[in-house]
């Protein structure tokens, strides 16, 4: 009989003195870990439903070829398993020929992948460092006594507060080639049109809106820095810069990498924007097309749904790299775990 | 491990946008309709209350209709539900419920462009058998929109062409143009007054294969043939695309037209920024009527004419749910609305363009609506949009590569070359 006693697997060392404490101790932890789990349960499953199920079922739905047209009936046949046709699709740029792939026809949406790509990235990354840098500066001026800070504070979340919907026709009456940019500008710029001007009226309307978001942020993780740091540099006679680079930075990284993984994030999402303000369009007609953009375009007819999941999966995949970046390499503490929190101290 | 289950948390939360949009609309569809068009006579059990679903009612007619249909039909009295304004969102309703084979909506507006789609996915009934309508006074480019593989599914229920609008006061005594090039032949005119010669819609939207398929039906060619295969190959579609490149090159058409939709072209227009100007006839009475409008002080400065070439066609078709319950009294719903009654009352309460013939030489009407005989003009050489169940694939061909080309940032060639394969790729599947 070799039946292993699970009690004997965890039988402490004879002798040991606080072993009926240390059991009991135990018992207590399993059943507040039980009662945990008892409690997370109702979450769990909801959790489970609302973003467990759709995201299963839009992969499964990846591989599954669109519905196409019977040209005999002209009716519409459900396309059985794709292999990775749908990925290949947007990423190889592969669409169907006559007989076998061929690369998809410029104007297509397929076509317009890779542009999408740059773009989310780009105004990624130029929004993200414009909106981190003005935030910054609109943060220290923010966490300054002066008269009238109530009401600053107040004004600089304007922008943030009007909704995305509104501040795009806002930007796109401004941006009109007869509005007012133009007029002050004295030019005869198409912002609606042209390459890099319809990339860049995009850039400054998200930048608009969102600084005031950064701000707030970064004057949060400022009224965190303790006063004496401050007093105690200007005993030892540091410099303004010193200061800034010396202390407010380095105390300010845990708040500003949650800041920035925040608004990436977003930035990578961004839809609504581009889409009210110039539609997508301008230079070839994507200059300013978004993913986010592209699988709703997908998503419009009645015969793409498919190609449409594999192309969110893959928008997914690369939000997911990009946070685990960011997560792994800065160290971003998004759960507040305490741990992390620690680590990141001692290495200020 | 913990940083991965906290980069999960983050990803998935911050994807879900996408993918609860793929995920609700993708249920795959299984040709299993209702089908009841071989018999010859519709069951009674196919009477009763119907709901009737279009877009959002602007005009407040609905009340009006309903009244007046429950009336006639005090045992099937209608239900009319609005969806937005928007026509994408408009069209994703009526997806997410002939998905779900819902018997919810009975009636429902399909824009022209769609009603090849739907039917398709054989959400429609097919109007034939027992369901047959008698559509002889109804215009037959109109009626064109409504059918798909040579049978039809909808019934025209309001219609829409383009018509030219322009200064009768600059024009003077020159003859109103009936084509593209004697349009582009009178820019002198407009050149001497320092104002733009014409435009149309331009911008990258559905406005823009409106304007596209309009030049190169205009110019004798067509977009697609009948079995929706694409016929850009021949040199009437490249005059019809050469000759808005060339307007936009030499500044006939203004360089800002580029991003024009139906109302920026309006503003231009009515500013007396421009000589020409083609618009759906919703423009005329706010033209006449508004403000900062050149022809509110000087009425007479304005003049309307038919399309100078083949408009587009717009419109709405009533089509009946194939998972209706109540298929019966919907047929009667789509003759019922196809009515002189009713189609004068269309256009009396919401400036809806009647699909019947008979109306626009109606003098109840002409009087009023000075535009009706224009109108007719368009209406008789328009041509639908291209008509083929893959119609978002092929009008995002069509409006990036128009696009490419007006700006002159691709060549006519090369652009009629990829849309032609692009749309022959969306018809591969």
């Amino acid at each position: 009989m070799t039946t292993a006693d699970p009690s004997t697997a965890i039988a402490p060392s004879p002798g040991d003195g606080r072993r009926p404490g240390r059991d009991s101790l135990d018992a207590t932890r399993r059943k507040e870990v039980r009662s945990a789990y008892l409690l997370l349960a109702p979450t769990i499953v909801v959790m489970a439903v609302v973003v467990g199920y759709p995201i299963v079922l839009s992969v499964i739905n990846s591989f599954q070829l669109d519905a196409h047209i019977d040209p005999a009936t002209g009716f519409a046949v459900t396309g059985g398993f794709a292999g990775l046709s749908n990925y290949t699709h947007w990423l190889l740029q592969q669409c169907n020929g006559a007989s076998g792939t061929v690369p998809c026809a410029p104007g297509s949406l397929a076509a317009s992948f890779w542009t999408s790509v740059f773009n989310t990235f780009f105004f990624a990354v130029v929004t993200v460092t414009l909106e981190t840098i003005f935030g910054l500066w609109m943060a220290l001026i923010m966490n300054r006594n002066f008269k009238g800070r109530g009401i600053l504070r107040a004004a600089v979340l304007v922008p943030w507060a009007i909704p995305t919907a509104v501040t795009a026709k806002l930007w796109y009456f401004i941006f009109a080639t007869d509005g007012i940019v133009n007029a002050v500008l004295h030019a005869q710029i198409i912002w609606g049109s042209d390459l890099w001007a319809s990339r860049f009226a995009i850039v400054i309307a998200d930048t608009w809106k969102t600084t005031p978001f950064m701000a707030l942020l970064l004057l949060a993780g400022l009224q965190l820095i303790p006063e004496d740091t401050y007093e105690a540099a200007r005993m030892d006679g540091a410099t303004t810069v010193q200061t800034f680079f010396r202390i407010t930075l380095p105390l300010l990284k845990p708040a500003l990498v949650v800041a920035v993984l925040f608004r990436t994030l977003d930035a990578l999402r961004m839809y609504d924007l581009p889409a009210i303000l110039t539609g997508g369009g301008g230079g070839k007609g994507d200059a300013t097309t978004t993913l986010s953009i592209l699988v709703v375009n997908q998503l419009g007819g009645t015969n793409g749904q498919n190609s449409a999941s594999a192309l969110s999966t893959i928008t997914f995949i690369i939000i997911f790299a990009v946070a685990f970046v960011f997560i792994r390499l800065l160290g971003a503490n998004i759960t507040g775990s305490e741990k992390k929190a620690r680590k990141v101290a001692k290495e200020v | 491990m913990r940083t991965a289950m906290r980069v999960a948390a983050a990803g998935a939360t911050l994807a879900l946008t996408a993918f609860g949009l793929v995920a609700c609309s993708s249920t795959s569809t299984s040709g299993s309709g209702g089908g009841s068009s071989s018999s010859t006579k519709i069951d009674k059990s196919a009477y009763g209350p119907i709901t009737v679903v279009q877009g959002k009612d602007n005009n407040g007619t609905l009340p009006l209709l309903k009244a007046m249909w429950d009336k006639a039909h005090p045992k099937e009295p209608v239900t009319f539900k609005q969806q937005s304004d928007q026509a994408d969102q408009q069209l994703q309703d009526l997806l997410l419920h002939f998905q779900q084979k819902s018997t919810d909506y009975d009636v429902v507006s399909s824009d022209v462009v769609w009603t090849q789609q739907l039917a398709s996915n054989q959400y429609l009934q097919p109007l034939t058998g027992a369901y047959k309508l008698d559509e002889s006074a109804v215009v037959p480019a109109v009626l064109a929109t409504s059918t798909y593989h040579n049978i039809q599914y909808a019934a025209p229920a309001a219609t829409d062409s383009q018509i030219l609008y322009y200064r009768k006061d600059l024009l003077g005594s020159k003859p109103v143009p009936t084509t593209y090039a004697e349009m582009f032949a009178d820019c002198s005119i407009a050149k001497a007054k320092g104002i733009g010669c014409y435009t149309g819609q331009f911008a990258k939207y559905e406005g823009l294969t409106v304007n596209f398929s309009e030049a190169v039906n205009s110019a004798g060619g067509t977009v697609v043939d009948s079995s929706g295969k694409p016929t850009l190959d021949t040199p009437q579609a490249k005059q019809g695309l050469q000759t808005l490149v060339d307007a936009f090159k030499n500044g006939d058409i203004p360089p800002a037209a580029i991003t024009y939709q139906e109302e920026q072209g309006r503003a231009a227009f009515e500013a007396g920024k421009l000589l020409f100007y083609t618009n759906w006839p919703y423009a005329y009475s706010l033209t006449t009527t508004d403000a900062s409008s050149f022809a509110k002080a000087k009425p007479d400065a304005l003049g309307i004419a038919g399309f100078p070439g083949k408009s587009s066609l717009g419109g709405h078709n009533w089509a009946i749910s194939n998972f209706s319950k109540h298929k019966g009294t919907a047929l009667e719903f789509l003759k019922w609305f196809q009515t002189p009654e009713v189609q004068k009352f269309a256009i009396q309460k919401s400036s809806a363009a009647p699909v019947l013939s008979a109306l626009y030489t109606d003098s109840s009407l002409t009087g009023t609506y000075k535009y009706l005989p224009t109108l007719k003009a368009s209406l008789d050489s328009a041509v639908a949009r291209p008509a083929t169940p893959y119609y978002q694939a092929v009008t995002t061909a069509i409006q990036n590569n128009a696009y490419a080309a007006l700006k002159g940032s691709k060549t006519v060639d090369a652009a009629l070359a990829d849309m032609t394969n692009a749309i022959k790729q969306a018809g591969n599947g």
